[in-house]
């Protein structure tokens, strides 16, 4: 059992409706392991469904809906506690989808919120966010000061009275990663979606999008992420976008993750890789009670999420120091 | 997963999955005269895991979640399954439940009129409901009470009452065998023995009635009584329900018509006898 019946029904929403009982708990368990329910949810909309399945749909988007009010609140009160240093705050991830009421995000879940603000400005947006009430969440000092250094962000800020966490960042990947996306050229040709608050233009969000899924990280909530860029490729223009990766230095990134979205949830029609076929095989690792699958391939990503973001003999020191403090991967 | 259940408590369907065979007898037995789930489709699935690689055979425990569950839950041991599956499905509902506004409350009806009482663990809340439920009163649940948002009345959700420590000798004294769990000795809350609620508690656990009456129970205090004003009660509620603010709007105006009707009491009492016979009078006040 793969979680190849979750990305079918996103792909055709009306397959779902001659679903056996047995079938749709299966769909559903695997839609809230994967964060894609909401989105599911919208998917199906009000399409020829049982009614017990009907009712667990409306609770998604009702969940959903709440996501996406929160989370453009938190942007509002992020721009507000920014507003006195003139800044283009660029919302990143689901928020920006949210904002700028985008396919990507309809029935999205929202974790944190992520913004993007120019490297120079960090030390004045960290003292105006602590000021209007955010507060370090990171008490390790090994980990604060790794944050300083070789992140590309600030260490988390969580909200002291509305208990949501803020994600600052200054460029798109760590700084020890192998690509170095140009983050000014993505601030400069942001655009504007509501007072002081920015989004990427629609080619960036593609690059920032495919940045995260396959130039870092080990491929968690991956096919929510796959689902993000899918549809965000809807509303690139592919040449400007070529162009656009190159430049990022994220190309061949690009170039996967559109042939990857075409196999999941697209036509279908791109030959693919044998390294494709590694990643889809990855993603689909999830069975029909909502359980991880694939232990060794999961665990072989998470190894190459921290080769891709350090050179090797500090990921061992890394390593090294987070083991002697009794870390151990899931 | 390898043994596998599906239960209804009320409005709310469960598929449990299991790697042991142990909690899913447990389950089959205690909730056999329970109404059927219509056509087998879950609101929820919950998992009752090996806690680790060897967890399955060696020293076996269980790490409980689901759709909706905690990283950091402690296992538990195989002997206290039958718990584990229980939190597996309160886990479930307290995260994830969104068609009632949900109060952390136990509730009995008589004469078509629901009894809610609130307070935390050790309150003596859980026991009461049992006790009543005995006496004359139909329980409608132990742990959750579910408000209609639109109608207001309250909604059985009659799943095992989980009975603690000194209330399951109490309890054990007026209950045939048949209707007790297996009694789970040394959990996290102690001694922990489940009750399957009566039979006629059982079938009508689709039948919601309008809410007359809220007590804030305490065990081991001298009698008292002290009426409750709307805005402790609003504010204690908000603190007992899992989804009110999921629920926003919704819950917000459900709980302010709920304080509004219900009128609300702390009720500290010395002995289960004498806060049977409290409620009992206080019933027949308000009647």
């Amino acid at each position: 059992m793969s979680a190849l019946p979750l990305v079918r029904a996103l792909r055709r929403p009306e397959s779902a409706a001659a679903f056996s009982p047995e079938q749709w708990n299966v769909l559903i368990a695997m839609a809230r392991a994967e964060r894609l329910i909401g989105t599911l949810a919208l998917r199906i909309g009000d399409g020829a469904v049982p009614g017990e399945v009907r009712a667990v749909l409306a609770d998604a988007r009702l969940d959903a809906e709440r996501e996406a009010r929160q989370a453009l609140w938190e942007a509002d009160r992020a721009a507000a506690a920014l507003a006195p240093l003139g800044l283009r705050v660029v919302l990143l991830k689901g928020t920006a989808y949210a904002a700028a009421g985008l396919k990507a995000g309809a029935g999205r879940f929202i974790g944190d919120l992520d913004i993007l603000v120019p490297r120079d400005s960090m030390d004045a947006v960290e003292k105006h966010l602590i000021a209007a009430g955010w507060e370090w969440v990171k008490s390790d000092p090994y980990d604060d000061a790794y944050y300083r250094q070789w992140m590309h962000e600030l260490p988390p800020l969580i909200h002291r009275d509305r208990d949501r966490m803020i994600d600052v960042h200054h460029t798109v990947l760590p700084l020890t990663a192998r690509q170095t996306p140009d983050a000014e050229a993505m601030i400069a040709d942001a655009v504007p979606v509501s007072d002081g608050l920015y989004i990427l233009s629609s080619e960036d969000r593609v690059c920032h999008a495919v940045a995260h899924m396959l130039a870092d990280g080990d491929l968690a909530g991956g096919l929510r992420n796959l689902w993000d860029i899918y549809c965000l490729l809807g509303e690139a223009d592919p040449a400007a976008l070529e162009t656009r990766a190159e430049r990022h230095g994220l190309l061949p990134h690009v170039r996967q993750a559109r042939r990857l979205a075409d196999a999941l949830y697209g036509e279908g029609r791109t030959r693919l890789t044998l390294w494709d076929r590694i990643v889809i095989a990855r993603l689909l690792a999830r069975d029909g009670w909502g359980r991880e699958t694939r232990k060794g391939l999961r665990f072989a990503f998470y190894l190459r999420s921290h080769w891709l973001r350090m050179p090797p003999l500090m990921l061992a020191r890394h390593l090294l120091t987070k083991w002697r403090k009794g870390y151990r991967p899931a | 997963m390898k043994h596998r259940v599906t239960l209804r408590i009320g409005p709310a369907t469960f598929r449990i999955g299991s790697a042991w065979s142990g909690p899913i007898g447990e389950l089959r037995r205690l909730y056999a005269d329970y109404p059927a789930p219509s056509g087998g489709l879950a609101d929820f699935t919950v998992r009752l895991e090996p806690a680790g690689l060897l967890r399955r055979w060696l020293r076996p425990s269980i790490f409980i979640t689901g759709d909706h569950g905690l990283a950091d839950a402690a296992p538990m041991s195989l002997a206290h399954s039958l718990l584990a599956a229980e939190m597996g499905m309160n886990l479930q509902m307290a995260l994830g439940w969104r068609r009632h506004l949900l109060l952390h409350a136990s509730s009995v009806e008589k004469d078509g009129r629901v009894l809610l009482m609130s307070g935390e663990s050790g309150s003596g809340k859980s026991t009461l409901a049992a006790q009543l439920g005995e006496r004359g009163w139909r329980l409608m649940g132990d742990e959750f009470a579910l408000i209609d948002l639109a109608a207001g009345a309250v909604l059985p959700f009659p799943r095992l009452v989980s009975l603690k420590n000194r209330a399951i000798d109490v309890i054990a004294a007026d209950v045939p065998a048949a209707r007790m769990g297996p009694l789970l000795e040394g959990t996290a809350k102690g001694d922990i023995r489940h009750m399957r609620p009566r039979a006629d508690a059982v079938a009508r656990m689709d039948e919601g009635a309008p809410p007359a009456l809220l007590l804030f129970p305490r065990f081991g205090h001298a009698s008292a009584i002290r009426p409750m004003g709307q805005g402790e009660t609003f504010m204690r509620l908000t603190q007992a329900s899992t989804n009110y603010v999921a629920l926003g709007e919704a819950a917000f105006a459900a709980l302010g018509r709920f304080v509004d009707e219900v009128p609300a009491m702390a009720m500290d009492f010395p002995s289960g006898d004498e806060a049977i016979a409290m409620v009992e009078r206080l019933w027949e006040e308000r009647a």
